[in-house]
């Protein structure tokens, strides 16, 4: 399978001379203080520390970045969901061929969570960072990065972050200037295919279950015709052709079989494998067998996928669900795994503070099925679950609820701010 | 008792659906079933006209482009709405359909989009968004609503009808008047999402009974809880908006 020339000159700095050692005392100060903002964010409450931190960065030394990220050779990975998974699935292959690979494998995906890791890298070396969808055009040139690995745009906290159209915009900018940038890209998420159009893409058809965000054409907004494809009957801006597919779960590149057998749970986790090893064997020169292997050996992914201990010594299995696409995803597999559930649903500021997607959801899933209604905002689902018809308890604390379920292994999905909470608290450094 | 279901139209869910506003159709539709009225959702598909045949319609939120194909598309159906209307069918309307019942939407950028007149008002968008929990206090015999705001349009109602009521916290209609939404006879138009109807029992009542007539009273224990948390929360939030003005007043 070929590998894609690597055109991206790196500004024409030596990189292989630069080490982390080796970055200005400008870059370490800011990186502290930028630190030192998020902590004191933190503490204070004022919110999760990432955008302030941030700022201090670039205020500080506004070539930090760019500093940062000489001698290594990045990969970007973005998405409204599975970011994080499929960062660490791609990390997972790009190591059995290349060492060292950088990556931030806990989430932090602000410019104030690269900072550090990159400033940690070896190098010469590869990093694969996973980066907040709409802090990814601000960092693709400090960083000259070589590849994106673009997954899916859906709406997630509206109230902080306004509407999907706006994120595809500002990453099609990104592609309209870097016409030769390669990007490994979802072929059936018509914002994904919209931004990426411009740049070198290698198109993966992963096929799009949550569909209520791609109702118009991101071209000429006439109403888009879904049949197995996406095509827009106004403007003729449709599905790519690729010859790289996910089909079940086998994925298929180039007429190439590479079947997927994961240690996480979903059909979406198909869909971070597939993006993950179609990176890693059309961008890295990964062989196909051996980055499904290495894809299919990881089982939690910072934190995701855990088990958190109960008051009656049995466990709870961990599921992280922040917005309409992710919970309907997280409630298909439950279902047809008969899975008893904590459905525990926060709205505080690093949540969104607008619970109204509860009802965009499918809780109807739910029915037949053990369930208690937790979270700061326990009555909003409580009252969902009602309309639903869903037999349920209520009980605020996630860990708690779970002991009122049956079964050996409880699952408690959980919007992001109790996940920090459970990870924070039981998580492992590897996990 | 009525042998036909209640036919309950949510009006092109793909377009104007953002805020979960498929769950106010769902808790019309719910009320009616647990009191043992027979009740069906409708849902009219973008691009299809709107049938003059049902009960209640129901428009939502919605995001730029969609809310012009939805205008396009309830432009050529005005005919069919406003007979419904008037042969007693319910309209009920939030946040970008409260927008495309009025005259004119007035975009940032001085285009003007054309809605269908059904409510007298005219709406122009403002320079920030609002954001957060509201709290508006209607005529009675409607209690205190609670509701949650995201939308930057500026509202302002001519003399052919009401307001839904006062604002006590939040922003409402935006425009100055200290008023959120539009009401007159089987019509109801507001900014208030999160969405409204599972928050508020009784303005779900009060839509239904306007079709159906008096209704026997249902057992809205969680609604209420609900409720409440959500007016307390919209309180803070307004004394927080106080004191912050409060502050800024004083340099």
């Amino acid at each position: 399978m070929p590998t894609p020339p690597r055109t991206r000159s790196r500004r024409g700095t030596g990189r292989s001379d630069v080490t982390a050692t080796g970055s200005s005392g400008r870059t370490r100060v800011a990186v502290r203080a930028g630190a030192a903002a998020g902590w004191l964010s933190r503490i204070t409450g004022r919110g999760a520390g990432a955008t302030i931190s941030g700022r201090v960065i670039n205020r500080i030394a506004p070539d930090a970045l760019a500093e940062l990220g000489r001698g290594l050779r990045i990969t970007l990975v973005s998405a409204t969901n599975g970011k994080t998974t499929t960062t660490r699935l791609l990390t997972a292959a790009v190591r059995t061929r290349a060492t060292p690979v950088a990556t931030n494998h806990t989430g932090a995906n602000l410019t104030s969570g690269l900072a550090p890791v990159l400033a940690a890298a070896r190098r010469p070396g590869l990093a694969v960072l996973e980066v907040d969808e709409r802090v990814l055009p601000r960092v693709v040139d400090p960083l000259a990065a070589e590849l994106l690995v673009l997954g899916n745009l859906s709406r997630d906290q509206l109230d902080r972050f306004g509407e999907v159209h706006a994120v595809a915009a500002a990453w099609r900018r990104v592609a309209e200037a870097h016409p030769d940038l390669h990007v490994v890209a979802n072929a059936s998420d018509p914002h994904v295919v919209h931004a990426a159009g411009p740049a070198r893409t290698t198109w993966v058809r992963l096929g799009l279950r949550w569909r209520a965000d791609a109702a118009t054409c991101p071209v000429c907004a006439a109403l888009l015709d879904w049949g197995t494809r996406f095509a827009c009957p106004a403007c003729g801006f449709a599905e790519p052709d690729t010859p790289h597919r996910l089909d079940g779960d086998t994925l298929v590149l180039d007429g190439e079989r590479v079947p997927l057998r994961l240690g996480l749970p979903g059909r979406w986790n198909l869909d971070n494998a597939a993006l993950a090893v179609a990176a890693a064997v059309l961008h890295h020169g990964v062989d196909p067998a051996v980055a499904a292997a290495a894809v299919g050996s990881v089982d939690t992914v910072a934190g995701r996928y855990m088990t958190v201990p109960l008051a009656d010594g049995r466990r709870a299995r961990v599921l992280l669900a922040k917005n309409p696409a992710g919970w309907s995803e997280v409630l298909e597999w439950a279902r047809a795994e008969g899975r008893p559930a904590v459905i525990a649903v926060n709205a505080r500021v690093a949540d969104g503070t607008d619970p109204s997607w509860l009802w965009d959801v499918p809780y109807e899933l739910r029915r037949g099925l053990p369930t208690v209604a937790a979270g700061d905002r326990s009555l909003d689902v409580a009252v969902r679950l009602r309309y639903a018809e869903v037999d349920h308890t209520v009980e605020p604390d996630p860990r708690r609820a779970a002991l009122a379920l049956p079964g050996d292994e409880p699952v408690l999905v959980c919007s992001y701010t109790q996940f920090a909470a459970l990870y924070h608290r039981f998580g492992t450094s590897d996990a | 008792m009525r042998d036909a279901p209640l036919r309950i139209g949510l009006v092109y869910p793909e377009l104007l659906g953002t805020y979960g506003d498929r769950g106010n159709a769902l808790v019309l539709a719910q009320r009616c079933r647990w009191r043992g009225i027979p009740a069906e959702i409708v849902e009219v598909a973008a691009g299809d006209p709107v049938p003059a045949t049902l009960d209640c319609y129901l428009l939502g939120g919605g995001e730029d482009d969609p809310q012009h194909l939805a205008a396009a598309g309830l432009r050529a159906s005005r005919a069919s709405l406003v007979r419904a209307h008037e042969e007693g069918a319910v309209v009920f309307a939030v946040c970008a359909g409260f927008q495309l019942l009025g005259h004119s939407y007035v975009a940032a950028d001085g285009t003007v989009l054309d809605g269908i007149g059904l409510v007298d008002a005219r709406t122009t968008a403002g320079p920030t968004r609002l954001i957060g929990e509201v709290v508006v206090e209607p005529d009675a015999p409607l209690p205190l609503l609670t509701g949650f705001e995201n939308h930057g349009g500026r509202t302002t109602l001519g003399p052919g009808v009401r307001p839904l009521g006062r604002v006590r916290a939040g922003g409402g209609n935006g425009d100055g008047s200290g008023t959120d939404g539009a009401r007159a006879d089987r019509l109801v138009a507001t900014y208030l999402h999160g969405p409204v109807l599972p928050r508020n029992p009784a303005l779900a009542d009060h839509l239904l009974a306007e079709v159906l007539g008096p209704l026997p009273p249902l057992d809205s224990v969680w609604e209420e809880r609900l409720r409440a948390e959500r007016l307390a929360a919209g309180s803070r939030t307004g004394l927080a908006r106080w004191w912050q003005q409060r502050r800024l007043a004083r340099g």
